[in-house]
C-alpha cells in the first residue's frame, strides 16, 4: 500500500513534465496546426536557461591570499562568486536560489526565441502538409541540440535545488499513513508548480477574450480569420506562450534531471505519444495523458511488476500508445477529423 | 537516350554500370574505399525500402530502423549459430524483419497520418528499449552482439575444423571484407534495384500511388486498401532487414543503437533528400548523406586551421571556430541545418532540383510534365 | 414493373438531434435514371452515402440486386458494382488524367485486393486503351498526360464521372454532377449522361438544375425534410401541389 502510493506520487513530477510539454504541443497543433517536432528543444532550452543563469551567477573573484600559502609554496586561492562579494548572504541566497530565480529570465527569453522561431519559420510552413512541419521542425531541433552540445558540452550538468526543498518529506506522517512514504520536497514543488502553469494557461484560454478567441481559432479558424480578427499576430503569440511553458517546464526540471543536449528529444518523443494518447488537438487530454502515462510508467517500474513483466517499465507508455490508440481511434479525449488524412 | 532508359534491360545495365564502377568514379572524390562503398550501397537499400512504403503510400513511418537492427540481429545469430556464410545470413535477415514488419504493420496500419507514424515510432522504441534491457540474453545489450571463439557455428564446424581466431564472413570461400564486400552488397543493390523498379511500373505501384493521393476515394473505387499498405510496409522492413543483415555481413556486430529513432529519422532524411517517390533519389539521398557524414566527421581543429590557413590570423580564427561548430562532432548540426535547407528550399529533394534545371535547360515544351511514371513508361507507341 | 436494382427501405438516420432522413423508401428500377431533388439539406447527400456505406443508417436496410448493404464497406460495395461521383470532386489529384482512369480499371478487373507486384504496367495495353477511350468519351482525351489537380472543377468532375464509367457499374450515383459547370458544359455532360442512359445502365442523380433534371430523368423523388413527400414521372412531380409547397413554402 505504501509502496503504491509512493508510486503514485513518484509519477505525479514527471507528469507534470509530460503534461506541461504536451500542453505546449496541442496548444501549437490545435491554433497553427502545426506539428512541431521542436518543441522538446523548447523544454531542453529551458533548462539550459537555468544552467546558464547558474553559471553565470557562479562566476568567481579570485583573491589571493599572501598570508597563507599552500604546500607548493604559492599563495591560497579564495574564491567567491561575485555576487557574493558584492551582496554579501544575500548574495548567498540569490545563488542558493538560482533555479526558481532563473523562472524570471526564463520567461523573457523563451518567449523571444518562441516568437522568433514562429515569425522566421513555422509561419512559412502553416499550408505545407504536416510531413514537411514534422521534418523541418526535426532539422531545427538538431541544430538547437547540436548548438548547446558544442557549448555546454555533452555531458550532464547537475543542478541544485534551494536548500530548503533540498531534504524530503515526509508526507506518510502528514496523511497518517505510515513513517515510510518521505518523497523529495522539489518534487512536490515540481508537481504544484506544474499545476499551477496548467490552471494558469487554462484560465488565460478561459476566462480572457484573447483566449476566447485563440479557442475559437482552435475549433475553426478559417471563420475566426474571416471575422477580422488577425489571427496571425494571435498565432505568434500562442506559440510564444507554448515556448514559455516548455521553457518553464524545463527550467524547474534541472534539479530532478540534470539537463544535457538530447533531453528533449528523449522528452519529445514520449511527449509526441502523450499528446496521441489524449487525442490530438485536445488540451484536457493532453493533461491527462500526460499525468496518466507519468504516473502509469512510475507503477510499472516497481519491484513486484518489473519481476512478473520484466522490461514493462521499459515500454510501458509505448505500450499504453498502441493499446489506446487501437481501441480509441483518436486518443482519450480527441475530436473526429484531425490529422486523419 | 531517355526512351531507351525507360525500357528495363537498359536500364538495368545502365544502373548496374554506375554501382559496379563505383570504385573508379568516386576515386576523384577520395570516397573509393571500401569501407565507404560498402555504406553507399547498404543504406541505398534502406533508403530504396523506406521510399517504397513513404514514397509510393504516403505512409510516413517513424520507426524504419527496428527493422535494421532486427535484421542485423538475425544475421549475426546465423554466423553465431550455423555458418560464416552470408546467403543463410541474408536469409534470416530478411525472412525475421519481414516477419516483424507483417505484425508492426498489421497493428500500425489501421491508422493513418500522424497516428500510424507514432504507432511505428512507439514499436520501434519498445524494439529498442528491449533490446537493451531484458533482451540482453538475445542481444547482448549495450556491448552489442558479437561473435565468440564459443559460437557454435554448426555448420562449418561439420565442415572443417574451426581456425584459430575470428572467423570473418565469407560466400563460399570468399571473404566479404575489402572490395569484394563491397562487390557483392553491390550486387543486392542492383537486384533490389530491379525490384524496386519493377514495383514502380507495376499495377500495385500505381494502386499504391493512388491511396497516397487520395485514400478515400480508392476505397469507393472498390479497393481494399489496408493489404496494399501491409504488402508495401512488409516489402520496405524487408528491405530494411537486407539492409541490416548486409551492415552485419560487412561487420558481424549488431548493437541495439542501430533501433534508435534518430537512425529512424536519419533514413527518412535520406528519402527526402533525394526525392520522396523517386526510384533512385533515395538512394542519391543516402550517398549524399553518407558522403558529408565521412568527410565532415574527419576534420578537427588542425584541418581546420590548415583548410583556412591562407586568411589573415584574425579571420582565421573566426573562421575556424564558425566551421569548427559544423564539422567532427558537430556533424550532426550540418545535417540538421541540411535537413532544413531541404525541406524549406527544395522540397522535392535533389531529383526535383534536377528536373527544374534540366527543365530550364533543355525542354521549353509549355505543358507541364506529369511527375507519374506512367507517362515515362509511355513513349509514343 | 421492371427489376428493382436498388430498394432503400424504411432508412432512418439522425445526426445527434437533426433526423437527416426518416422513413425513406425508395426503389430505383433497372435502367432508369431516378433524378432526387429537394431543397438543401433535404438529406439527398446523406441518402447517397448511405448507399455507397460511408455512413451506415440507424435502422431500415439498403438493398442491392438482392444483397443487403449493411455489413459492406465501401469497397465491397463498389465490387458489387455501384459507383459514385461525389459532390466535390474526389479524383487522385497528384496522377496524370491516364492513371486516374486506369486505377479504377484495375479495381474492376482484379477485385478489391491482388497481389501481382512485378507485372508491368506497359503491359496492361487492354485497359490503356479502355482508359483512353473513356476519357474521349468525356472529351478529356487530350489531357490525358496532365496532372488532375491541374483541372477545371468542371473537368474534374467529368474526370471522376470517366473513373466512375470505366468500372461499368450496375448503378451509377451522381451527386451534382453539373454544379459548377458552364452552360456549354452543362449540356455536354447530359448529352454523355443521355449516352449511357441508352447503353442501359441505371442511374441515380441528385441535380438542383431542373433543366438537367427533366431532361434526364425516368422517374423523380422529391425528398424534403429528410422525408420523401412524392414520387413519379417527371409530369406527375411537375404537378403536384406539396411539391412546389416545398421549394415554394422553404423558400419563404
Amino acid at each position: 500500500m505504501d509502496a503504491i502510493f509512493l508510486q503514485f506520487l513518484n509519477g505525479l513530477d514527471k507528469g507534470g513534465a509530460y503534461a506541461l510539454i504536451a500542453l505546449g504541443l496541442t496548444l501549437v497543433f490545435g491554433t497553427l496546426g502545426v506539428v512541431n517536432f521542436a518543441h522538446g528543444a523548447l523544454f531542453m532550452l529551458g533548462a539550459f536557461c537555468a544552467v546558464t543563469f547558474n553559471k553565470f551567477l557562479s562566476y568567481e573573484l579570485v583573491v589571493l591570499d599572501e598570508t597563507k600559502k599552500t604546500a607548493w609554496g604559492t599563495a591560497v586561492e579564495i574564491r567567491t562568486p561575485y555576487i557574493e562579494a558584492w551582496f554579501g548572504d544575500f548574495g548567498t541566497q540569490i545563488l542558493n536560489y538560482s533555479v526558481p530565480i532563473s523562472i524570471l529570465v526564463a520567461i523573457p527569453v523563451m518567449l523571444l526565441i518562441g516568437v522568433s522561431m514562429e515569425r522566421g519559420l513555422i509561419k512559412h510552413f502553416y499550408k505545407r502538409p504536416h510531413a514537411d512541419q514534422i521534418l523541418v521542425t526535426f532539422g531545427l531541433a538538431i541544430v538547437i541540440q547540436e548548438v548547446i552540445k558544442h557549448y555546454f558540452g555533452a555531458n550532464p550538468i547537475p543542478q541544485s535545488a534551494p536548500d530548503i526543498v533540498s531534504g524530503s518529506a515526509n508526507i506518510g506522517a502528514w496523511l497518517g499513513l505510515s513513517d515510510n512514504i518521505v518523497y523529495p520536497w522539489w518534487r512536490l514543488v515540481y508537481f504544484g508548480f506544474s499545476a499551477l502553469i496548467i490552471g494558469a494557461v487554462f484560465a488565460f484560454l478561459q476566462f480572457t477574450t484573447y483566449g476566447m478567441v485563440v479557442r475559437a481559432g482552435m475549433r475553426d479558424s478559417e471563420t475566426v480569420g474571416m471575422l477580422g480578427i488577425n489571427i496571425e499576430r494571435r498565432f505568434t503569440v500562442v506559440f510564444g506562450i507554448a515556448a514559455v511553458v516548455a521553457g518553464l517546464a524545463g527550467v524547474m526540471y534541472t534539479p530532478i534531471l540534470p539537463p544535457d543536449f538530447h533531453m528533449g528529444m528523449d522528452f519529445l518523443v514520449l511527449s509526441f505519444v502523450v499528446v496521441v494518447v489524449g487525442g490530438m488537438g485536445s488540451l484536457s487530454g493532453a493533461v491527462l495523458a500526460g499525468f496518466l502515462l507519468g504516473i502509469l510508467q512510475s507503477f510499472a517500474s516497481m519491484n513486484e511488476i518489473t519481476s512478473i513483466f520484466p522490461g514493462i517499465d521499459q515500454i510501458i507508455i509505448y505500450l499504453v500508445a498502441v493499446v489506446i490508440l487501437l481501441t480509441m481511434p483518436r486518443g482519450l479525449m480527441g475530436r473526429e477529423g484531425v490529422m486523419e488524412e | 537516350m531517355k526512351q531507351m532508359l525507360s525500357r528495363e534491360p537498359f536500364a538495368l545495365l545502365a544502373f548496374s554500370l554506375v554501382i559496379l564502377t563505383m570504385p573508379i568514379w568516386l576515386a576523384p572524390l577520395g570516397a573509393n574505399y571500401p569501407d565507404l562503398l560498402q555504406k553507399f550501397t547498404i543504406y541505398a537499400i534502406f533508403a530504396m525500402g523506406f521510399n517504397i512504403l513513404f514514397g509510393l503510400t504516403g505512409y510516413l513511418s517513424f520507426g524504419h530502423a527496428a527493422f535494421l537492427g532486427i535484421g542485423s540481429y538475425a544475421a549475426v545469430w546465423s554466423f553465431k549459430l550455423f555458418t560464416m556464410n552470408v546467403l543463410p545470413a541474408l536469409f534470416f535477415g530478411v525472412a525475421f524483419s519481414g516477419l516483424f514488419a507483417l505484425l508492426i504493420g498489421f497493428i500500425s496500419l489501421r491508422r493513418s497520418g500522424i497516428y500510424f507514424s507514432i504507432l511505428t515510432l512507439a514499436f520501434a522504441q519498445m524494439c529498442y528499449n528491449l533490446a537493451y534491457s531484458v533482451l540482453t540474453p538475445i542481444t547482448n545489450g549495450e556491448t552489442g552482439l558479437q561473435l565468440t571463439l564459443q559460437d557454435p557455428r554448426i555448420i562449418d564446424r561439420a565442415l572443417a575444423e574451426p581456425g584459430k581466431g575470428l572467423p570473418s564472413t565469407e560466400l563460399f570461400g570468399l571473404s566479404m571484407s575489402g572490395y569484394s564486400g563491397f562487390y557483392f552488397c553491390a550486387v543486392v543493390l542492383i537486384v533490389c534495384f530491379f525490384i524496386s523498379r519493377r514495383i514502380f511500373y507495376s499495377p500495385f505501384g500505381l494502386t499504391l500511388r493512388g491511396i497516397k493521393s487520395n485514400q478515400s476515394r480508392m476505397n469507393y473505387t472498390g479497393f481494399n486498401t489496408r493489404p496494399y499498405t501491409l504488402t508495401a510496409f512488409v516489402i520496405s522492413g524487408m528491405f530494411a532487414g537486407l539492409a541490416g543483415s548486409l551492415l552485419a555481413v560487412t561487420d558481424p556486430l549488431a548493437g541495439a543503437e542501430r533501433m534508435q529513432w534518430t537512425a529512424s529519422g536519419e533514413v527518412v532524411l535520406m528519402t527526402i533528400l533525394g526525392g520522396v517517390g523517386t526510384l533512385i533519389g533515395p538512394m542519391l539521398g543516402a550517398w549524399i548523406i553518407k558522403y558529408f557524414e565521412n568527410i565532415f566527421s574527419a576534420f578537427n581543429p588542425e584541418t581546420l586551421q590548415s583548410f583556412f590557413s591562407f586568411l589573415p590570423e584574425g579571420l582565421r580564427t573566426v573562421a575556424v571556430d564558425v566551421s569548427s561548430l559544423f564539422v567532427g562532432e558537430g556533424w550532426h548540426l550540418t545535417l540538421g541545418v541540411l535537413f532544413m535547407l531541404i525541406v524549406i528550399f527544395l522540397p522535392g529533394g535533389v531529383m526535383e532540383g534536377w528536373r527544374r534545371i534540366t527543365r530550364r535547360f533543355g525542354g521549353g515544351s509549355g505543358t507541364k510534365p506529369a511527375s507519374s511514371p506512367n507517362a515515362a513508361v509511355q513513349p509514343a507507341e | 414493373m421492371a427489376n428493382s436494382v436498388l430498394h432503400v427501405a424504411d432508412v432512418h438516420k439522425s445526426f445527434g438531434g437533426l433526423q437527416a432522413l426518416s422513413d425513406v423508401d425508395l426503389n430505383v428500377e433497372e435502367g432508369t435514371t431516378h433524378a432526387i431533388i429537394g431543397p438543401n439539406g433535404a438529406g439527398k447527400s446523406t441518402l447517397l452515402n448511405v448507399c455507397v456505406g460511408r455512413i451506415k443508417p440507424d435502422s431500415g436496410h439498403v438493398v442491392f440486386n438482392g444483397e443487403v448493404l449493411d455489413a459492406h464497406t465501401p469497397d465491397e460495395i463498389n465490387q458489387l458494382g455501384v459507383s459514385r461521383v461525389f459532390q466535390t470532386p474526389e479524383i487522385f489529384p497528384d496522377l496524370t488524367l491516364l492513371d486516374n482512369v486506369m486505377i479504377p480499371a484495375f479495381a474492376h478487373r482484379d477485385g478489391s485486393f491482388s497481389l501481382r507486384p512485378f507485372s508491368k504496367l506497359r503491359h496492361e495495353t487492354t485497359i490503356r486503351q479502355e482508359a483512353e477511350q473513356v476519357l474521349s468519351d468525356v472529351g478529356l482525351e487530350a489531357l490525358q498526360t496532365r496532372e488532375a489537380a491541374s483541372l477545371s472543377r468542371g473537368d474534374k468532375r467529368r474526370l471522376e464521372l470517366a473513373m466512375c464509367l470505366i468500372q461499368r457499374p450496375k448503378l451509377l450515383l451522381l451527386d451534382e454532377p453539373t454544379a459548377g459547370m458552364a452552360r456549354h458544359d452543362t449540356n455536354r455532360t447530359v448529352d454523355l449522361l443521355k449516352t449511357i442512359k441508352a447503353r442501359g445502365m441505371t442511374k441515380v442523380i441528385i441535380e438542383h438544375d431542373m433543366h438537367v433534371v427533366f431532361s434526364l430523368a425516368d422517374k423523380i423523388s422529391v425528398l424534403a425534410q429528410g422525408r420523401i413527400i412524392a414520387s413519379g414521372t417527371p409530369d406527375e412531380i411537375k404537378g403536384n401541389p406539396k411539391v412546389q409547397e416545398a421549394y415554394l413554402g422553404g423558400a419563404q
